[in-house]
């Protein structure tokens, strides 16, 4: 019977964060229609930049799938760098920044070294993944050292990168337009003239590569490893690890410049692939904000997180097509905030499958509780 | 740096402060009650949209409307924050995504909203927000007068007033004593017959309010409009003064002037020798690193509410 609950459990845990995606749709589908607006456009425009298939006239266009993969690039690995965090009971809302320092060390290695393409671009993200992690380790010491909590110093932090960010540009990289530096040489790019053919002139680069390494290696870490095993313990039970002799403070620190080093990639990833040129920002991104919906509903699992991360871009690539069918893109904002919200909400969730089972459920309650007296407080 | 000099920026560090210090003060309700509220910046957003619409709109009829488009930042940041008492207090959600979901909807909800209203990105643009006053009598104060009470936004004075009144709520009343309860020891307070779930609500709700109305603030007297990017982070910065001004009244009082100068002092420092040299840049980044070196200093000390983050539960002990 434990077995049975067990499953049961699982699959309701699947279950959740399927129920949220869909009260999400359903959410956003009723603010579009309050708003005078036909939500069936919405959906077909979102059917169009998953699949490229305009359903309404029937035509194809292979340029959606590449800007999905564009979007969804950046947010699965910031998605990853929460969900590794989390995974060690670490709430990591400094992804922004570890991003906008790994995309600065990216700059900066693409403009000052030179170097053929094999070298450069592995340079390039290296770089870039050990500036996140460096950027993450931060609050991961000042959190074993000082047990000062990760949230507040994560999101200082991320307005401290936005700032140095800038300032490095303009001051160590002298932006003549105060928006961006002189651009990188060719071999510094991630981009390719066939890709972006294959998919009739869409952004789509050589970035999805090491995005796919860092699902692999999220998986592997966590699941397949000694090591990871003992953050997962900490995530469990931080005085249960230690008491079993877990190097707590250790793992606390290592698991935030893991997360770092995933959200370093991106930023890398995002200088060189999408643009080829440093750019100064005005404000915060937003890629940190995704990052924590894409753990969140992918349940910080490696697959969950590459799906929810092809969801959520998906919202965004879609964003273009929905304007241009009379619907505020901005929807698409709504919808993953509801989502992030729902699971957030997940005991209101379990409630409502809890009514939606109806009287076999209490039924089979009653009968759990017969046969199962003496199972009780087990 | 000349006497002029200080004349002229200080003004200006009112208009900047007086926002991050009301939503700082919001901050602090939510959080003596329990209730971790990172959800400042998006509230921030909505109580902006919501101010300037109302003032976009009212402007034509009464020459109150940024006034009334105050109260309707009050109004709007109430109800959004309703969402985070909801998900946080009932449905015992994760306080720090909850508000992060918060964040994120703020965003898009807006800037929605403007496509329906406006067909644009933003509002429409108001003829003029606030205006700034002149008080009678006291501007002739030597020194203090021409700094404090001339051509200054009546926002800063409501702030004030707010510090005032939130010091005697939060240590004078015997609704503030339930709510700092709340914050330390639910289980402790509910056995004392106060209701926990009622008070935490209040405490969410009130920084719901004292949020919108910094929003609106923050668009009424620093914007002609509200975008996407109005609020910019200031809800961020006002949590930063509440945790660096130690999760008091004045504490946040304190910090939230100090920071408002920081934000003054980018723009000024090229006038000031020996700041000049610095760069800018400096200057912004002043308020998140000394929260992070003020939380090193405090480690260890119990000085935020100690059980704000965690989940209600009546079973535990």
């Amino acid at each position: 019977m434990a077995a049975k609950t067990e499953k049961a459990a699982k699959g309701r845990k699947v279950l959740i964060p399927l129920v949220a995606v869909a009260l999400g749709f359903l959410l956003g589908s009723i603010v579009v229609l309050l708003t005078g607006k036909n939500p069936l456009l919405m959906f077909n425009a979102i059917i169009q930049g998953l699949t490229g298939i305009n359903i309404a006239t029937g035509g194809f266009n292979p340029r959606h799938i590449g800007e999905l993969v564009i979007q969804a690039m950046p947010i699965i690995l910031t998605g990853l760098c929460v969900g590794f965090a989390f995974r060690t009971g670490l709430f990591n809302i400094g992804a922004e920044g570890q991003l906008m320092m790994g995309s600065l060390a990216a700059t900066a290695v693409a403009l000052t070294v030179k170097a053929p393409t094999f070298v450069h671009v592995p340079l390039i993200l290296v770089a870039g993944m050990g500036a996140g992690a460096l950027w993450g380790a931060i609050p991961g010491y000042l959190k074993s050292r000082f047990n000062v909590h990760e949230v507040v110093v994560t999101i200082m932090l991320n307005y401290t990168a936005l700032h140095f960010n800038n300032w490095t540009i303009l001051n160590v990289f002298t932006s003549v337009d105060r928006v961006k530096t002189a651009e990188f040489p060719t071999t510094a790019l991630l981009k390719d003239p066939w890709l972006a053919d294959l998919t009739n002139g869409s952004r789509l680069n050589w970035g999805f590569v090491p995005v796919i390494l860092a699902v692999i290696a999220f998986w592997f870490i966590l699941e397949k490893t000694t090591f990871g095993y003992g953050l997962r313990a900490v995530g469990f039970n931080k005085d249960g690890a230690k008491y079993a002799g877990m190097k707590v403070d250790r793992n606390v620190v290592l698991s935030m410049v893991i997360a770092g080093a995933f959200a370093g990639l991106a930023g890398a990833i995002i200088t060189t692939g999408t643009f080829s040129f440093g750019r100064t920002l005005s404000s915060a991104e937003g890629y940190g904000f995704d990052g924590i919906a894409v753990a969140l509903v992918g349940m910080t699992q490696a697959p969950g997180i590459l799906l929810a991360g092809l969801l959520f871009g998906v919202l965004k690539s879609a964003g273009p097509l929905m304007q241009s069918a009379g619907i505020p893109r901005e929807i698409g904002g709504i919808i993953q905030a509801s989502i992030v919200m729902f699971v957030a909400m997940k005991l209101g969730i379990e409630r409502i499958l809890d009514l939606a089972k109806g009287k076999r459920a209490a039924k089979a309650a009653l009968a759990a509780t017969a046969d199962g007296v003496g199972e009780v407080g087990v | 740096m000349s006497f002029s000099l200080i004349l002229e920026m200080f003004p200006i560090a009112l208009m900047f402060a007086a926002p991050l210090v009301m939503a700082a003060l919001g901050g602090l309700f939510s959080e003596r009650s329990g209730v971790v509220n990172i959800a400042l910046e998006g509230i921030m957003m909505v109580g902006a949209f919501a101010g300037a619409s109302v003032t976009v709109v009212l402007e034509p009829l009464t020459p109150l409307a940024p006034w009334i488009g105050l109260l309707a930042g009050v109004v709007a940041g109430m109800l959004f924050s309703l969402l985070h008492a909801f998900a946080s207090i009932n449905l015992k959600a994760d306080q720090v995504i909850s508000g992060t979901a918060l964040n994120i909807l703020a965003g898009g909800m807006t800037v929605y909203l403007c496509q329906i209203l406006f067909h644009q990105q933003r509002t429409r643009a108001f003829s003029s927000g606030l205006r700034k006053i002149t008080v009678p009598l006291l501007e002739k104060i030597p020194v203090i007068g021409p700094i404090l009470f001339k051509e200054i936004y009546p926002t800063f004075y409501v702030a004030m007033a707010l510090v005032m009144l939130t010091w005697f709520v939060v240590f004078k009343t015997p609704f503030g004593l339930r709510l700092r309860s709340c914050g330390e020891h639910p289980q402790a307070a509910a056995s004392m017959g106060i209701n926990v779930y009622a008070i935490r609500y209040a405490g969410v709700i009130i920084s719901g309010a004292l949020a919108g109305l910094a929003g609106a603030t923050m668009v009424l007297t620093q914007d002609i409009q509200y975008t996407v990017t109005s609020v910019h982070g200031a809800g961020f910065i006002a949590l930063a003064s509440l945790v660096f001004g130690k999760w008091s009244p004045w504490g946040v009082l304190g910090a939230g002037l100090f920071f408002g100068f920081a934000q003054i002092l980018a723009y000024y420092a090229k006038d000031i020798t020996f700041l000049a040299a610095l760069p800018q840049e400096m200057f912004y980044i002043l308020p998140y690193v000394l929260t992070i070196i003020a939380l090193m200093v405090f480690a260890g000390k119990t000085v935020g509410p100690k059980a704000a983050g965690e989940i209600y539960d009546q079973g535990k002990r």
